[in-house]
């Protein structure tokens, strides 16, 4: 049986955190990720978890603690945003390579600098190549229940690799809003219990981990790390699948809104899908055919389902709200205007950065966006493929 | 029981094996071994190794040194990466999700590894009061990338990025002290030892971080021919060296309380451990005799400072 609650994004986030109950979580505090740790360390003072709980001294600690905790044969979580996903840098590459299944909450926030504590994707698109399962949330709700489902995907023996869950700084992370939770039993079934095959702590097999790895092996680990990443898909999925028949509640790599003869298309991760449905509704209102693709999984990336739910499109804007400072657009863009390319999908593609530091992305904005769709998919030709939603200077 | 090297080493077999890749004529592999060979046999070890030389020699794919778990990450973070392995076994062992054996941290980084890049990191492992101990290996730079300068470089040595040119003869700034600024730290234990004398002072100091319950930490001079340039089979003189001229003294701090654990009848001029090192030979030139006597006045006030502490803390 579901429990309806109200909750903030981070709450949630840290009661999914109790109901796991791992063994370690190491954290630092950054805005606006910080109540995570908060939340959860009164679960750790009130007797509520088994955890030990490492108050460590900076963000790429708690990585390397992680590391430590995950290769020692323990569960390890850790929440960071932004500034703190930067410290933590390397430890995010080596802890992918190690192929340790760590599990963490990225409260998404802009990097420095300048230095600003509000919302974009900055944070995560610096790691999208880092080896790590990328998980995106829309509400409270989707960043609980892909916490749920993160350390089955993580951990399967066809993966073994971290894995990240989004959700919007502030957005999502402050905002309460209604939750079903699950009872916590069910949680402990559904997650399980960890079993990994080598590990630190055995003391009747000892093992090493993290050689100097050079020209005659790097490249095979390498290339199995990408082989795991391509394993995910399958159980991302199956996953899913699970978790819907217990709670009701579906999730795939994507969510497709009103995309079943959708003419305009906007691809979105994370809280603006809210806005984008939104304004989809009103709009269907007018007879215009508006769809949302919602991505859920960025890493590993769906390409050739995504490029395929776009086939019938007329018309499609990637938002972005990271930029990609390369010139030509941002990185969902790339993906996506590649995976169409690829799978010789050919519809107008249009890119907007939108919403960099907090810039507030409003159903007008994404209104607009509709339009210029209508607009490129009458003409057939997208003049200037990269362009900002938002910014003062766009007339 | 009295310590007996023969007894020790017959008794006890090494943990870190031959056939790892380090110089001849370097003293961290002797220290690394020594160490370990401090562990009761019985209990489980997870060894975790800072990059540097010690790592890159000992544990190249697809083999290892190490007998014990081992656990390598980066060259700034033996301190948190321990800190996770110490922190999981306190929450399974909570959880009867462990069989057994008794198992034991032990952290080993060079003087980059622990006096600059890593000093964060084993600071705050050290406040947050993890049951390991922590052995910096000092050879006095960073010898994995080609001898530069590391805060734990004395003065006036020669280094890749101290050199000793026309203007600036060598580092010109002092060695940092690193076992005090541990010892600021309040913890149980921390010692400052070398290999000598059949490694009594170090397996015993060992002995003593490794089964004290918290966080320890060991400084232990460890020379590098390639760096200091001396003879490979100098090592155990140098050692020696550092210790009769009080440039390395042997101390202990326990609870707060110092213990000097060898005052020399005839303390040796620092010339006698200057002389055999070729990354001071620029000091011996004619005009130079300040470096040396700036040298002397070092050491000896930090050896007064020393007798001072342990006459303080009695």
């Amino acid at each position: 049986m579901s429990i309806r609650e109200r909750l903030s994004g981070n709450e949630a986030a840290a009661i999914a955190m109790k109901q796991i109950n791992p063994d370690v979580v190491a954290a630092f505090p950054i805005t606006p990720s910080t109540e995570i740790p908060q939340y959860f360390s009164t679960f750790v003072s009130n007797g509520a978890v088994d955890t030990e709980f490492v108050a460590v001294e900076s963000e790429h600690s708690a990585m390397s603690a992680c590391i430590g905790a995950e290769a020692a044969g323990g569960r390890a979580m850790t929440a960071t945003s932004a500034n703190g996903l930067s410290l933590m840098w390397e430890m995010i590459y080596i802890a992918s390579s190690l192929r340790l299944p760590i599990v963490m909450s990225l409260v998404n926030r802009a990097v420095s600098g300048p230095l600003n504590i509000h919302n974009d994707h900055s944070d995560a698109m610096g790691v999208r190549d880092a080896g790590w399962v990328m998980l995106f949330s829309e509400n409270n709700q989707e960043a609980y229940d892909n916490l749920l489902m993160a350390h089955r995907i993580a951990e399967n023996s066809n993966v073994r690799l971290p894995l990240m869950v989004c959700q919007d700084g502030f957005i999502t992370s402050h905002s309460i809003e209604n939750i079903e939770l699950e009872e916590d039993e069910f949680v402990k079934k559904f997650v399980g219990t960890y079993k990994p095959e080598h590990y630190l702590l055995n003391d009747k097999e000892p093992i090493a981990v993290g050689p100097l790895d050079l020209q005659a092996y790097l490249f095979e680990h390498k290339a199995q790390q990408a082989e795991a990443m391509k394993n995910a898909k399958k159980v991302i999925l199956e996953v899913a699948e699970e978790f819907e028949k217990a709670t009701g509640r579906k999730y795939s790599f994507f969510e497709e809104y009103r995309m079943e003869d959708a003419e305009y298309v906007i691809v979105c991760m994370n809280s603006t899908a809210g806005t984008a449905k939104y304004t989809a509704d009103l709009l269907r209102n007018k007879g215009v055919k508006a769809g949302v693709l919602k991505i859920r999984v960025f890493r590993p990336f769906p390409a050739e389902e995504i490029a395929k739910s776009l086939t019938k499109a007329k018309a499609v804007a990637v938002l972005d709200k990271a930029d990609g400072l390369n010139a030509v657009g941002g990185p969902l863009f790339t993906d996506v205007t590649s995976a169409m390319y690829v799978n010789d999908v050919k519809v107008p593609t249009v890119n907007y950065i939108y919403g960099i530091g907090g810039r507030d992305t409003k159903a007008d904005d994404i209104e607009k966006v509709y339009n210029d769709l209508a607009e490129i998919a009458k003409s057939g030709k997208v003049e200037n493929p990269y362009r900002y939603l938002g910014l003062r200077r766009d007339k | 029981m009295a310590y007996n090297l023969k007894e020790v080493v017959a008794n006890k077999p090494a943990r870190f094996t031959a056939g790892h890749r380090m110089c001849a004529g370097c003293g961290a592999p002797v220290v690394g071994r020594m160490v370990l060979r401090a562990l009761k046999e019985d209990d489980h070890a997870v060894i975790c190794n800072a990059t540097g030389c010690m790592e890159v020699s000992t544990f190249i794919y697809p083999y290892t040194a190490w007998t014990d778990s081992f656990i390598h990450t980066a060259f700034e973070n033996a301190g948190a990466t321990l800190s996770g392995v110490e922190a999981a076994y306190r929450a399974m062992k909570r959880q009867n999700k462990l069989s057994g054996k008794d198992t034991k941290f032990i952290a080993f980084g060079g003087d980059g590894g622990t006096y600059d890049i890593g000093l964060q990191s084993l600071s705050g492992a050290m406040e947050r009061g993890h049951d390991m101990v922590y052995v910096c290996y000092d050879n006095g730079a960073y010898m994995n990338t080609g001898i530069q300068r590391s805060s734990a470089t004395p003065r006036f040595a020669d280094t890749t990025t101290s050199p000793a040119g026309k203007v600036i003869p060598g580092k010109m700034q002092s060695r940092k002290d690193l076992a005090q600024v541990m010892a600021a730290h309040h913890l149980p234990y921390v010692a400052q030892t070398i290999a000598v004398n059949n490694f009594k002072d170090l397996y015993e100091k060992s002995e003593k971080a490794i089964y004290t319950e918290g966080p320890c930490f060991l400084n232990v001079l460890a020379p590098c021919p390639r760096g200091w340039g001396y003879a490979t089979e100098d090592l155990m003189q140098i050692n020696k060296l550092a210790v009769e001229t009080c440039y390395w003294p042997l101390y202990e701090v326990i609870n707060g309380k110092y213990i000097v654990n060898y005052k020399p009848a005839k303390k040796l001029p620092i010339e006698e451990f200057l002389k055999p090192q070729k990354r001071f030979k620029h000091m011996f030139k004619p005009g130079n005799e300040w470096m040396i006597e700036e040298f002397q006045k070092e050491v000896d006030n930090r050896w007064e400072e020393l007798l001072k502490l342990e006459e303080a803390t009695k």
